[in-house]
């Protein structure tokens, strides 16, 4: 491929044709930002953290979408640049749970000096449905003094995965996951509009009357922790889950012959969730429902509950489950 | 695609309403009775599902207009018939105001509420209907020259456009009664009215029956497409280029420049015709649309001749159904004159011009999410580039031109380029049209040279009805500019030179006595009710703005009213530099310029 000679804060550099400005820029030694980015899928460019400026453009450019031209001339550091970002995190910060979201991202916060409690404190939660409920351009009134948010009770409706929308920012990863881009099954979108726009199956139905095959791939790409192992979640609601005591063990799942690898994340002696490597030839981070949740016959001890962890577990397994 | 369905089952109005739109179901995998040869061949597949995606929202409409909603029987027929997964069904109905997804009343009254109907008793119309549940309130129908406007959506039967309605008006199309097309004869042109024999693009609106295309030809139509298809495209274009037209849909691009990216292309080309007016304030496109469709139909067969597309789509807004009603009229009667379809005129050139309807949605007017309303998919804009004449509607090279651009055309081919040059100045060539409302004598469309300014404008609808406070220009996207402007010459460059834009022609002035605080919420209302969510910047920005606003109104400030100012500054500023379309880009202008003219908020 042709080479593409480029400047990034003012840095002479030359890649590939077709790379995009991301691409360019983490060769120049300059990681941005990103949210809804992720190499396996096909970028939709809907966060907004990422922007850069383009010498010649009006406005950013996101540049995880935005291909490189010839003697583009692209800062990441100018004072556009910086105040949009700040202001885009802290729209998402004031607006959605950021509680899970990775070290990284965090840094990024620290780094923009975000403050989200510039918008005021932010409004009670949204009662169970109630935004799944509202229509396109029937107007929200906003509640005088709050800062409106996506805060809502979590959606537990199996034993496998919880969907906690009140931490969901609209990424499109989940739906790219589910449709195009790994699992073609097509069980969500995003529907409604506007700041009502939320990830649904038709109707908001349950997961187990949507078209969801559980194959996981949504919890696997979801930036905020909003899509999670039911185990986790419980464990985490319980102040058990400890991320320094666990293990990453790498193994080839044993269902069937096409080799997918799987990171079994083990706590306590506990498998308590299950990933694939991002970077496995076969899997590309995605697995299917026995992958991703077949694992209980490897700790079903058969006999009494003998740790907290599996106390927690069983009683999820149970239906129970601990409001958030 | 192997779809999974609920148990939901279509009634039998909701198949019928479908079959009639997409015809009976060809096979068991699409909806029909299961055949002995569904159970061995799998018609259908990955081809036809994209072939037939793009009728997803006509789809949609069709029920909605037949039951008064999309029930979930409906959505599974919906999405079996198209092969389209039934979650991106939802998606798709759950974007657009003018389906709903929940079960509402058989006739439903969309009362404008958007800033030139309530400051024209809308309103108050609104709290006489209050309480009922077939009542909501609209953004703007387009109907400002005669406000209140009012939509009744009504199950079984057509859309009606109610004009200075009142609530026994509304009540009684609610309760059954046929609703009265209101002066059949107006089409909102005072000029007209006033008997001006000097109007060109508006000279037929209003003086001729919009059914009769004897009376359409008699008046000089189809002379011009005539003449163009003896110039050859090439000729065309040149001439085009040498009036200096600039698009009239708001971005003001050159539409010569704009055809050659388009020609520059690959030999399948598509155009694409943006009738989605939703700008608040603006309604110049639906008079054209009303009461001379000919003209539109005429102009984009010469578009399609110019730029060598086989095909054309014309994009109405859905808030318009007497307007959709007309052209879809001319277009039939143009293709049984051999005026459209196969071989136009005996030129061995061939064009079909399909309408679709939008779903009301003001983000459809741009133009890439229109493309992606037309696909039948989500509203939603596309990251530019590609621009529309490297990849447009179905990723073929698009022209997308407004129905105002278009009706240019004739004129530009009967008297040359040259000639329409003549008129305007150097770089606004040609005439215009205004859309005025709001506190003037004669609220309409009106049709000057460019250059005219605004007090001459103003004086031609009748004057102010009372001293001017500021004139909101180009639209709530636009801006609102003070009386110290009156004299300021409409053209691109000289409201470009002081920080405004002409924006839809949108000329609305609101005099001393005029709330601007309530204004200023409904428009920040507007921008967030309007977003199609899908970047971040708009999405929450336009909430945010909107809280702050009603801080800084309200006088109740979270730290200090000069921190709502500053918030609101840096608000519009991220919106302004960070959103992927022109809606957030635009969706603090007028906010930021009612803050700048002290209308409120304090002085600054």
């Amino acid at each position: 491929m042709k080479k593409v000679h480029l400047t990034v804060d003012g840095a002479a550099i030359s890649v590939p044709g077709g790379a995009s400005i991301l691409q360019a820029c983490r060769a120049a030694g300059k990681p941005q930002p990103t949210l809804c980015y992720l190499e396996t899928l096909t970028p939709v460019n809907t966060c907004r953290v990422c922007l850069v400026q383009v010498t010649g453009s009006r406005t950013l450019v996101p540049s995880c979408s935005r291909i490189v031209e010839e003697g583009m001339e692209v800062a990441t550091d100018s004072e556009p640049v910086r105040h949009t970002r700040k202001v885009v995190f802290e729209f998402l910060a004031s607006s959605v749970d950021l509680s899970l979201v990775d070290a990284e991202t965090r840094e990024w916060m620290d780094f923009y000096d975000v403050d989200p409690t510039r918008y005021g404190p932010a409004a009670p939660a949204a009662p169970a449905g109630a935004r799944d409920a509202r229509q396109a351009g029937h107007h929200q009134v906003p509640q005088p003094g709050w800062a409106e948010t996506v805060a809502q009770p979590a959606k537990i409706q199996d034993e496998l995965f919880v969907r906690d929308y009140g931490k969901c920012i609209l990424c499109y990863k989940c739906v790219e996951a589910c449709g195009p881009d790994a699992q073609n099954t097509f069980a969500i979108q995003v529907a409604g509009r506007g700041f009502d726009a939320r990830i649904s199956t038709e109707f908001d139905v349950d997961l187990t009357s949507s078209a969801c095959v559980y194959c996981g791939n949504c919890i696997g790409v979801c930036p905020t922790g909003a899509l999670i192992f039911r185990s986790e979640y419980e464990l985490r609601n319980a102040g058990l889950w400890d991320e320094e005591a666990q293990t990453v063990t790498r193994t080839v799942c044993s269902y069937c012959g096409v080799g997918c690898n799987l990171e079994l994340w083990v706590q306590d002696n506990r498998i308590v969730k299950v990933t694939s490597p991002m970077d496995h030839a076969v899997t590309a981070g995605h697995l299917c429902i026995k992958g991703r949740f077949g694992y209980q016959y490897v700790q079903e001890l058969g006999g009494p509950a003998t740790t907290p962890i599996d106390m927690v577990l069983a009683a999820g397994r149970e239906g129970g489950f601990v409001e958030p | 695609m192997d779809l999974h369905f609920t148990s939901a089952f279509p009634s039998t109005p909701e198949r019928v309403a479908v079959d009639r739109l997409l015809g009976g179901p060809p096979s068991g995998w699409t909806g029909g009775a299961r055949a002995a040869a569904d159970y061995h061949v799998a018609l259908g597949g990955h081809h036809h599902a994209v072939g037939v995606r793009h009728r997803l929202l006509p789809a949609l409409q069709a029920v909605q207009s037949a039951i008064g909603w999309v029930s979930p029987g409906a959505l599974n027929y919906v999405a079996e018939r198209l092969s389209v997964p039934p979650a991106d069904v939802y998606a798709v109905a759950s974007f657009y105001a003018l389906l709903a997804t929940e079960q509402q009343s058989l006739r439903m009254a969309h009362v404008c509420e958007d800033v030139s109907c309530r400051t024209r008793g809308s309103l108050r119309l609104l709290e006489s209907l209050a309480g009922r549940d077939d009542v909501v309130p609209s953004p703007c129908l387009g109907q400002c020259d005669r406000s209140p406007a009012v939509l009744v959506q009504r199950a079984g039967e057509y859309d009606a456009s109610l004009w200075n309605a009142t609530a026994e008006d509304v009540a009684e199309v609610l309760e059954g009664a046929t609703p009265i097309d209101p002066e059949p004869g107006h089409y909102g042109v005072p000029q007209s009215e006033l008997g001006s024999d000097r109007l060109r693009l508006l000279r037929r609106v209003g003086t001729i029956d919009p059914y009769s295309l004897d009376e359409y030809r008699a008046t000089g139509g189809y002379a011009a497409l005539t003449k163009a298809l003896t110039m050859g495209p090439e000729e065309l274009i040149e001439e085009v280029k040498r009036a200096g037209i600039r698009g009239r849909g708001g971005a003001a691009f050159p539409v010569g420049a704009k055809w050659e990216a388009v020609v520059g292309q690959g030999p399948d080309r598509m155009l694409v015709c943006n009738a989605d007016e939703a700008e608040p304030g603006t309604f110049k496109d639906r008079g054209v649309m009303e009461g001379d469709p000919f003209s539109l139909v005429e102009a984009m067969t010469i578009a399609g001749y110019a730029i060598g597309a086989g095909r054309g789509f014309l994009y109405i807004r859905g808030e318009y159904p007497r307007a959709a009603r007309h052209v879809a009229s001319a277009l039939r009667t143009a293709t049984e004159s051999g005026l459209l379809g196969d071989n136009v005129l005996g030129s061995g050139f061939s064009f079909d011009i399909e309408i679709r309807m939008g779903g009301g949605a003001y983000i459809c007017g741009e133009e890439t999410a229109l493309f992606n309303s037309i696909e039948g998919f989500r509203g939603e804009p596309r990251q530019k580039p590609p621009y529309p004449a490297e990849a447009g509607l179905f990723g073929l090279p698009t022209a997308i031109n407004n129905v105002e651009t278009l009706i240019n055309l004739p004129l530009i081919v009967l008297e040359g380029g040259a000639a329409y040059a003549s008129r305007g100045t150097a770089a606004s060539t040609g005439i215009k049209l205004f859309c005025l409302s709001g506190d003037v004598a004669r609220p309409g469309v009106y049709e000057v040279d460019f250059g005219t300014t605004l007090r001459q404008l103003i004086d031609l609808a009748g004057g102010p009805l009372e001293e001017i406070a500021a004139i909101l220009l180009g639209g709530v996207s636009g801006s609102f500019v003070g009386p110290d402007l009156l004299d300021l010459p409409l053209t691109f460059e000289d409201t470009h030179a002081v920080g405004v834009s002409l924006g839809t022609a949108v000329v609305m002035p609101f005099g001393v006595s005029t709330d601007f605080d309530d204004l200023a919420l409904r428009i920040a209302a507007f921008f967030r009710d309007e977003s199609c969510g899908q970047c971040v910047p708009c999405r929450v920005g336009t909430v945010r703005q909107e809280e702050a606003l009603h801080r800084l109104i309200g006088g109740v400030p979270l730290n200090g009213a000069s921190s709502d100012l500053g918030l609101l500054a840096e608000i519009d500023e991220a919106m302004r530099m960070g959103s992927i379309c022109g809606l957030g880009h635009t969706a603090g202008n007028a906010i930021r310029s009612a803050i700048a003219l002290g209308l409120i908020g304090g002085r600054p």
